[in-house]
């Protein structure tokens, strides 16, 4: 198991679990989730939910139905059974853009950057959703847009110092080494500024050191920006280092669901990540 | 030499009608990834409408507001269309490889065709804007007798110039600009960062559709409005093979090299071989360069990691 993140002092751990029971109030309610293509069965009544400001994990197997799951949260999937619910609002069915609009951001499993875009230009995407000036104010570079600009321009360096990317701000990310690529698609998640920011398998393929920085940036955009986080992340020793709970599941169904130490001696999950019975 | 330079003048003018279908091809492909089979179509039914139009209004109007209202009239034709595709051809397409966008719009292409011409006839229409067609004659005092050209051809280069303008400052400085060159990069990504992909289409589209307004009455000019003005916006292929399929100023500079090279071609080669190369020059020339210099003059060279 690697430990990459500091053990809190005394003093801080009390301060989270107050800081996680003070802001107790759930910000998604997964209820009852089915979703099935032709006869597979990828998910069967999932229940879960994810409170403000925790960093929840969500692990298995493969084929367990995680990214299925977040596909649902972010709307390119639609339950054929189940409700959502997010920030109190039982959702219908939501296309990607508007659960966008709605404060939900995400990464990809396989790097899904604008590959013919700068990182600069890449993370600028992330503040689409909030420019208001009118496209031909935009055009003449007038008024309201020129201000916009200005703004959004600060928060996307910020993000850019924030990462430690800065030598790459005028890089194609296509020619990019993956954890950097990786990097930069988490810089344009937070230049939305969400409500709840989904990762899936943000350390997948990256070697130690990268490991260490990203668990980094995850915790510090998790306590400084107050971001709930939902991931989804193989590495195990990561996972129990990084969250405050998890939700385990095999086969599309949930088999186990609680803190890390519960976790950590859970009968099934044993069995489940071993394979025997 | 001032044969030459004639020739050459004339044949960068006439590319810039190649730029222009070029230009129509390159903002689709640029923000939505897709080769659009049917811009030569569109150029096609821009010109009908416009045309139609603009006779219909000449009956009974003064001319300038028969063009206006012709113009009017097309424009708001390309923008049904954008959102007649979008709606039922696009959307459902969303997510899907672009091979099945392509095949898409090669249907596009037949389907308006025809029902551009069930709709404004068939035949063939002379477009009359109020271009003076009388050739200029200009650099008298450096050559014998000066060089010719071809008026309608320079409107052609100054509408082209603005178009290009617009454009490049549309997509490289506004917002919806990015959001556009997003949409071509990743459907899911675009999305994901909350950029309704259905939106941004019908933009594009629409912008593709006055594009192909501007060609079309450029290009009836000198040609009249008819059926093969389909095959001649073919031409636009070469012209993105040479300036690259995402770059508008390529559109502008392959339109031009085509142009001018098959006209050079035509009139210091040809006539040692018989004749007749104009037509296929521009397709020898894109084949050369597919194995040379694949992405283009100005294409986005992408490096993928294996």
């Amino acid at each position: 198991m690697m430990t990459v993140i500091p053990e809190p002092a005394p003093g801080e751990q009390a301060f989270l679990g107050r800081q996680v029971a003070r802001e107790a109030e759930t910000i998604l309610d997964i209820e009852n989730i089915s979703v099935a293509f032709g006869g597979v069965r990828a998910l069967t009544d999932v229940s879960f939910d994810i409170r403000r400001g925790e960093i929840r994990a969500i692990i298995g197997p493969n084929g367990a139905g995680k990214t299925t799951m977040l596909n649902c949260v972010n709307g390119f999937y639609h339950p054929a059974k189940g409700s959502i619910t997010f920030k109190g609002r039982k959702r219908a069915q939501m296309r990607p853009h508007e659960a966008a609009r709605d404060g939900i951001a995400r990464t990809f499993q396989n790097v899904a950057l604008f590959r013919g875009m700068t990182t600069l230009e890449n993370i600028m995407t992330g503040r689409a959703l909030k420019m208001r000036a009118n496209f031909w104010q935009q055009l003449v570079r007038a008024g309201k847009a020129e201000r916009e600009e200005i703004e959004n321009r600060y928060l996307v360096e910020e993000i850019i110092d924030f990462l430690q990317i800065e030598h790459i701000r005028k890089t194609q990310v296509g020619v990019l080494p993956y954890g950097l690529q990786k990097r930069v698609e988490l810089g344009r998640a937070l230049a939305m500024e969400p409500d709840l920011l989904l990762l899936d398998e943000p350390m997948a393929g990256m070697n130690l050191e990268e490991k260490g920085d990203m668990c980094r940036f995850i915790l510090e955009a998790n306590r400084h920006f107050r971001t709930t986080v939902a991931l989804i992340e193989h590495d195990i020793g990561v996972v129990m280092d990084l969250s405050d709970r998890i939700v385990v599941l095999e086969s599309g169904r949930k088999i186990a669901d609680g803190t890390p130490d519960a976790i950590k001696s859970d009968d099934r999950v044993i069995a489940a990540y071993l394979g025997s019975h | 030499m001032g044969f030459f330079i004639e020739v050459l003048i004339g044949g960068l003018l006439s590319g810039v009608l190649y730029s222009l279908v070029a230009l129509g091809f390159v903002v689709i492909f640029k923000a939505s990834g897709v080769l659009n089979f049917a811009q030569g179509s569109m150029v096609l039914l821009a010109g009908l409408a416009f045309v139609r139009a603009q006779a219909f209004l000449g009956e009974t109007f003064p001319f300038w507001i028969s063009v206006a209202g012709g113009l009017a009239f097309a424009v708001a034709i390309m923008v049904i269309v954008a959102w007649l595709v979008e709606k039922f051809v696009l959307t459902r397409l969303i997510n899907q490889s672009s091979l099945s966008l392509f095949m898409a719009t090669i249907g596009l292409a037949f389907v308006i065709d025809e029902l551009s011409q069930i709709a404004f006839g068939s035949e063939v229409y002379a477009v009359k804007i109020g271009i003076p067609r009388e050739p200029i004659i200009v650099l008298t005092g450096l050559f014998d007798g000066g060089v010719l050209l071809n008026s309608v051809d320079l409107w052609a280069a100054i509408i082209a110039a603005c178009l290009v303008l617009i454009l490049v400052v549309f997509f490289q400085k506004t917002g919806t600009g990015l959001a556009l060159r997003a949409v071509a990069d990743d459907h899911a990504a675009a999305q994901s960062v909350g950029i309704p992909i259905p939106w941004t289409w019908l933009i594009i589209w629409s912008v593709a559709g006055l594009i192909a307004l501007a060609a079309a009455v450029l290009w009836g000019t000198k040609v009249g409005i008819q059926y093969s003005i389909v095959f001649l916006a073919m031409k636009a292929l070469p012209v993105l093979i040479l300036g690259g399929f995402t770059s508008i100023p390529g559109a502008i500079v392959g339109g031009l090299l085509i142009g001018a090279g098959e006209k050079l071609a035509e009139v210091f080669i040809g006539s040692m071989i018989g004749g007749g190369i104009e037509y296929w020059f521009a397709y020898v020339v894109a084949l050369i360069f597919l194995m040379i210099w694949p992405q283009g003059l100005f294409g986005e060279r992408l490096i993928e990691r294996i």
